[in-house]
């Protein structure tokens, strides 16, 4: 299967000074040589509570954070020594999808410019071209022609992810980092958010990088999953086999806090 | 009654302005004694009004009608000082974000023996064994004392407000989504908690949830909420096991199941609607 994106020995320590005045420093490592290859058109679910990394892995992706250490191939290109023009068309190409539809979204922006941003940024098509291209996103993500004139406080958790699927798509990505997409929402608008994502990538041929604490929702949506934990990558393989077969004790753990798992344990 | 620790009968909560509009529509719900019983529903199906009612913590725009009777008392009959010495005392809440429920400027120390204070007529040195005593019930190490809201993590934070909670040895202890903004390891942790202080002081719990996975975990009976209706109620095993109502049943489907045999299903609105007539 061709590797979409390669990622070798990556290493981030945060550095942090304690007390007002004083020099002492203590630094955590939020990514401790990490590797990991994401193939073409799978999930890859990052497993882990928090604190342990998943989010730094994602944002030092498309380096939205820099590294201390590593490297990262993504078609054949370089992710940590390109620069300009080179990283903005490699990052049209690798789009995000975040945790909160709320904080994500500009309040003072109708539907129709958030959707129509990416599009000038990058300098695709002319008005019309991009207003039909938008129409016919907003409408695979299960929104009406109507919303595109409204704002974002209009709509509901689940109606914003949306949104900000739309808003990621819209620039046709190979690869599409989504962390936490749907564990602000209710059990209900969540099963609606993960079939969605499902048929999309289905159509568009696309690769998730999916990071979540849920194992359940891993087992509905991942090929193949890493467990992550302080920092290090510490179980990787095939989503069965790491649900009927997990090898460390973390992994174990995890699969026990599973809600619905508890009462089995009594 | 003799079982029973509260009882709400024909609930109904509407605004001020329109008490045509029902936002919780004739609701009746009894909670057996030192039992779980959890309301699972949407957002929006009037879950968290049922228990800010039972509270009286309502929003000034809101009123209701109906009975609360809580240990052979009518609570809606009883005046605003009446409440306020039971509210804490004998029934206690805790939250889903801890963090807007804790005051970011006090020592959890402080926070907890305020809460101590009100309701008991301690001296100083016994007000500070209390605190102690309690962060070793909900195991937060007592070095933590001194400790600011922002320097401890989520799932501390929720177990401070449970030691606020239970400070005064609550009858009735009301958990609005008390894990939802929480990790599932930390969730399994918080549940455990729960779970084991209702044992031990015969505490009786009304547990509010949107997830079938915790109710499963932690209730020994369920009431399904929908549009402000309770649409199914009984053991919670019963209901898992063989839902009767259409909506119970379609929320189950929304339940990713863990070994990835039965598929995620969306709630179909309008094939639910058709079923309920």
């Amino acid at each position: 299967m061709e590797i979409l994106l390669e990622a070798k020995n990556l290493s981030k320590e945060y550095v942090k000074t304690t007390g007002f005045f004083s020099r002492a420093r203590t630094s955590i490592k939020a990514l401790d040589n990490i590797s990991v290859n994401i193939k073409k058109g799978i999930t890859l679910a990052v497993v882990g509570e928090s604190g342990s990394g998943k989010s730094t892995l994602a944002k030092s992706l498309i380096r939205l954070i820099e590294l201390d250490k590593g490297s990262i191939t993504f078609k054949n290109k370089n992710m940590r020594t390109i620069n300009g023009d080179e990283l903005k068309g490699t990052r049209k190409n690798i789009q995000m999808i975040f945790q909160d539809p709320y904080a994500s979204l500009n309040p003072r922006m109708k539907i129709i410019k958030i959707m129509e941003e990416p599009l000038q940024i990058h300098g695709i098509g002319n008005s019309a071209t991009q207003y039909s291209k938008i129409l016919s996103m907003i409408k695979k993500v299960g929104l009406v022609e109507g919303d595109l004139s409204k704002y974002p406080h209009q709509f509901s958790g689940g109606q914003r992810q949306r949104i900000g699927i739309a808003r990621a798509l819209i620039l046709e990505p190979e690869l599409v980092i989504c962390d936490e997409p749907v564990s602000a929402l209710d059990v209900s608008v969540q099963a609606q958010i993960v079939q969605l994502l499902k048929s999309l990538q289905k159509e568009f041929g696309l690769t998730y990088l999916f990071i979540t604490h849920d194992l359940r929702i891993v087992r509905h949506i991942a090929n193949e999953v890493i467990v992550m934990k302080e920092g290090k990558l510490i179980e990787q393989g095939k989503t069965d086999i790491i649900f009927r077969n997990p090898k460390t004790k973390y992994t174990k753990e995890l699969l026990a806090s599973i809600p619905g798992n508890l009462s089995k344990r009594k | 009654m003799k079982n029973n620790i509260l009882e709400i009968n024909n609930l109904k909560v509407f605004p001020n302005n329109n008490s045509r509009l029902k936002l919780v529509k004739n609701i009746s719900l009894s909670l057996k004694k030192g039992k779980t019983t959890c309301i699972v529903g949407e957002s929006g199906s009037g879950k968290s009004l049922t228990a800010l009612s039972v509270m009286q913590l309502l929003s000034s725009q809101l009123r209701m009608s109906g009975n609360i009777v809580f240990e052979d008392i009518n609570l809606l009959n009883l005046t605003k000082e009446e409440i306020r010495k039971r509210r804490g005392k004998d029934i206690a809440m805790i939250f889903q974000e801890p963090m807007t429920s804790l005051n970011p400027v006090l020592t959890i120390g402080y926070q907890i023996e305020e809460a101590v204070g009100v309701h008991e007529n301690l001296i100083k040195t016994e007000l500070n064994k209390r605190v102690e005593e309690l962060l070793n019930i909900v195991g937060i190490p007592t070095d933590r004392i001194n400790s600011y809201p922002d320097e401890l993590s989520g799932g501390q934070r929720q177990r401070v407000m449970i030691a606020m909670a239970i400070s005064c040895s609550p009858k009735l202890l009301i958990a609005d989504e008390p894990t939802t903004a929480l990790d599932v390891t930390v969730q399994a942790q918080i549940l455990n908690l729960l779970n084991d202080l209702k044992l031990k002081f015969q505490m009786t719990m009304l547990f509010i949830t949107h997830d079938f996975g915790v109710v499963e975990d932690i209730a020994d009976d369920v009431a399904v909420m929908y549009q402000g209706e309770i649409v199914e109620q009984g053991r919670v095993l019963n209901v898992l096991k063989n839902p009767k109502h259409p909506y119970t049943k379609a929320l189950l489907g929304c339940v990713p199941d863990p070994q990835g045999k039965k598929d995620l299903k969306p709630i179909d609105y309008s094939a639910l609607k058709r079923a309920m007539g």
